[in-house]
């Protein structure tokens, strides 16, 4: 109590296009958790709900960019993080979201909302509360500096644990065989 | 005089040098083939020891006396000294596997080849971290006309060792390159174009030679489950080439 605190690092996390998998990985790595908790505290994140980034040492970043919304966000956290991490492979390559690139944005809201078999008075929606799809889903890195990344689909929470005690004790985050990996 | 070196040889051997070590060779062999002899790995896609080299890819470039040559068509010569593990030349390396994973569409957590794919494991070797580049993110359809065998052309790195094995082994010729430049693209020798329409078949030798996940044999793609694959259990530099283990 009358010991000054050391102030604790922040860490930010959002999920773009992604499948929440990277979070999971994040969760996997137990118990370390609390070891995580001693060193540093929660910004925005889905394990927070806060909902806006605030000045942070490291954000991660999990999913790529598939609407407007997503370059929203990424643009705050490159704004607030002094590190910005891209964790697993849709944010470093797109992911399996980017398996659509290669159609035209108008022929897949067709077939899904007006064309598929057993569609009724199918529509586009349309609510200006939704944000607008980009026509093909991109990494993080084309939009914004990216500082280091996590490959892995996902990344093991080795992995992720990996980097973020390389970051915390200063020294270069470094996976080497078995912890860099692409699926 | 050699010194400390690791591989026996007897004194009248010639040698050249490979990143301070002392490598035997014979008359007429490659820096690759003198390196692989002696357990050395030198990175490389576009090359195969079973095959005439073809010395497109570029990722065995090494320095030999000083000056860039690909370590696969370059002869050695008594007392070359030769750099391949550096951090200039693996800086190039790792630059030329990140224009390949851009130029295609590679995504590894859906391929049938991950984990025995040769392009993906030099990217872990050479700690390819991201794809850097912008994605060309093409338009390539599959070819899965062929009952046994599937084609996706989305992963095709232009190695053209089915094209070698399939004309050179084979005696057929059911692959080809076909364009220039950035427009090179693997084309099937049949009229309509699908490999169907072709004599090929799983007892071909070009049916084992991709590298990566272009001929994928159907049905077995999963069979040995991801985390349990050649280059989950050794780094590629563990085996200096890889045989190419069927998926
Ligand atoms: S061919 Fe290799 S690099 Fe390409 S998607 Fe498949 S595993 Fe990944
Ligand atoms: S299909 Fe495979 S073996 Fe043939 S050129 Fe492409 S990458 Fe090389």
């Amino acid at each position: 109590m009358n010991m000054p605190t050391k102030s604790k690092l922040r860490i930010a996390t959002a999920t773009l296009a992604g499948c929440f998998g990277c979070h999971m990985s994040l969760l996997d790595i137990d118990e370390r958790l609390f070891e995580l908790i001693e060193l540093a505290e929660f910004d925005r994140s889905p394990l927070t709900d806060i909902k806006t980034c605030g000045p942070c040492d490291i954000g991660l970043i999990e999913g790529g960019l598939c609407n407007a919304e997503n370059v929203h966000v990424l643009r705050e956290f490159r704004a607030n993080c002094k590190i910005l991490v891209a964790v697993g492979a849709c944010a470093i390559n797109g992911g399996l979201p980017a398996q659509r690139n290669h159609l035209s944005l108008s022929m897949i809201l067709e077939e899904v909302y007006h064309a598929q078999h057993g569609l009724v008075d199918g529509f586009i929606p349309n609510d200006p509360e939704l944000p607008l799809p980009l026509d093909q889903v991109h990494p993080i890195h084309e939009v914004v500096k990216v500082d280091y990344f996590i490959p892995g689909c996902p990344p093991s929470g080795d992995a992720i644990w990996k980097v973020l005690t390389d970051l915390i004790a200063g020294r270069e985050p470094e996976l080497g065989h078995g912890l860099i990996r692409y699926d | 005089m050699s010194q400390n070196n690791k591989t026996p040889h007897n004194k009248n051997q010639a040698t050249f040098i490979l990143d301070g070590k002392t490598i035997p060779f014979t008359e007429g062999q490659t820096i690759i083939q003198a390196a692989m002899a002696s357990g050395e790995y030198i990175p490389h896609l576009c090359f195969n020891p079973e095959f005439k080299p073809h010395g497109s890819c570029k990722i065995c470039t090494v320095t030999a006396n000083g000056r860039q040559a690909a370590s696969c068509t370059q002869q050695t010569q008594a007392d070359m000294v030769v750099e391949s593990n550096t951090k200039p030349i693996n800086d190039e390396r790792r630059a030329l596997l990140q224009m390949l994973f851009v130029e295609g569409n590679h995504f590894c957590p859906s391929c049938e080849k991950s984990g025995d794919c040769q392009l993906q494991a030099t990217a872990y070797e050479l700690n390819m971290m991201s794809p850097h580049f912008d994605h060309f993110s093409p338009d390539r359809p599959l070819d899965s006309s062929h009952a046994e065998y599937l084609l996706d052309y989305n992963r095709c790195i232009l190695c053209s060792l089915c094209a070698r094995a399939s004309s050179d082994v084979d005696g057929k010729n059911v692959f080809s390159l076909a364009g220039r430049g950035i427009k090179t693209h693997l084309i099937v020798n049949a009229k309509s174009g699908k490999l169907a329409d072709t004599d090929f078949t799983g007892d071909d030798k070009a049916a084992h030679v991709c590298p990566v996940g272009v001929i994928i044999k159907k049905r077995v793609g999963f069979a040995v489950p991801i985390g349990k694959r050649s280059f989950d259990e050794h780094p590629i530099s563990a085996t200096p080439h890889p045989k190419v283990r069927d998926v």
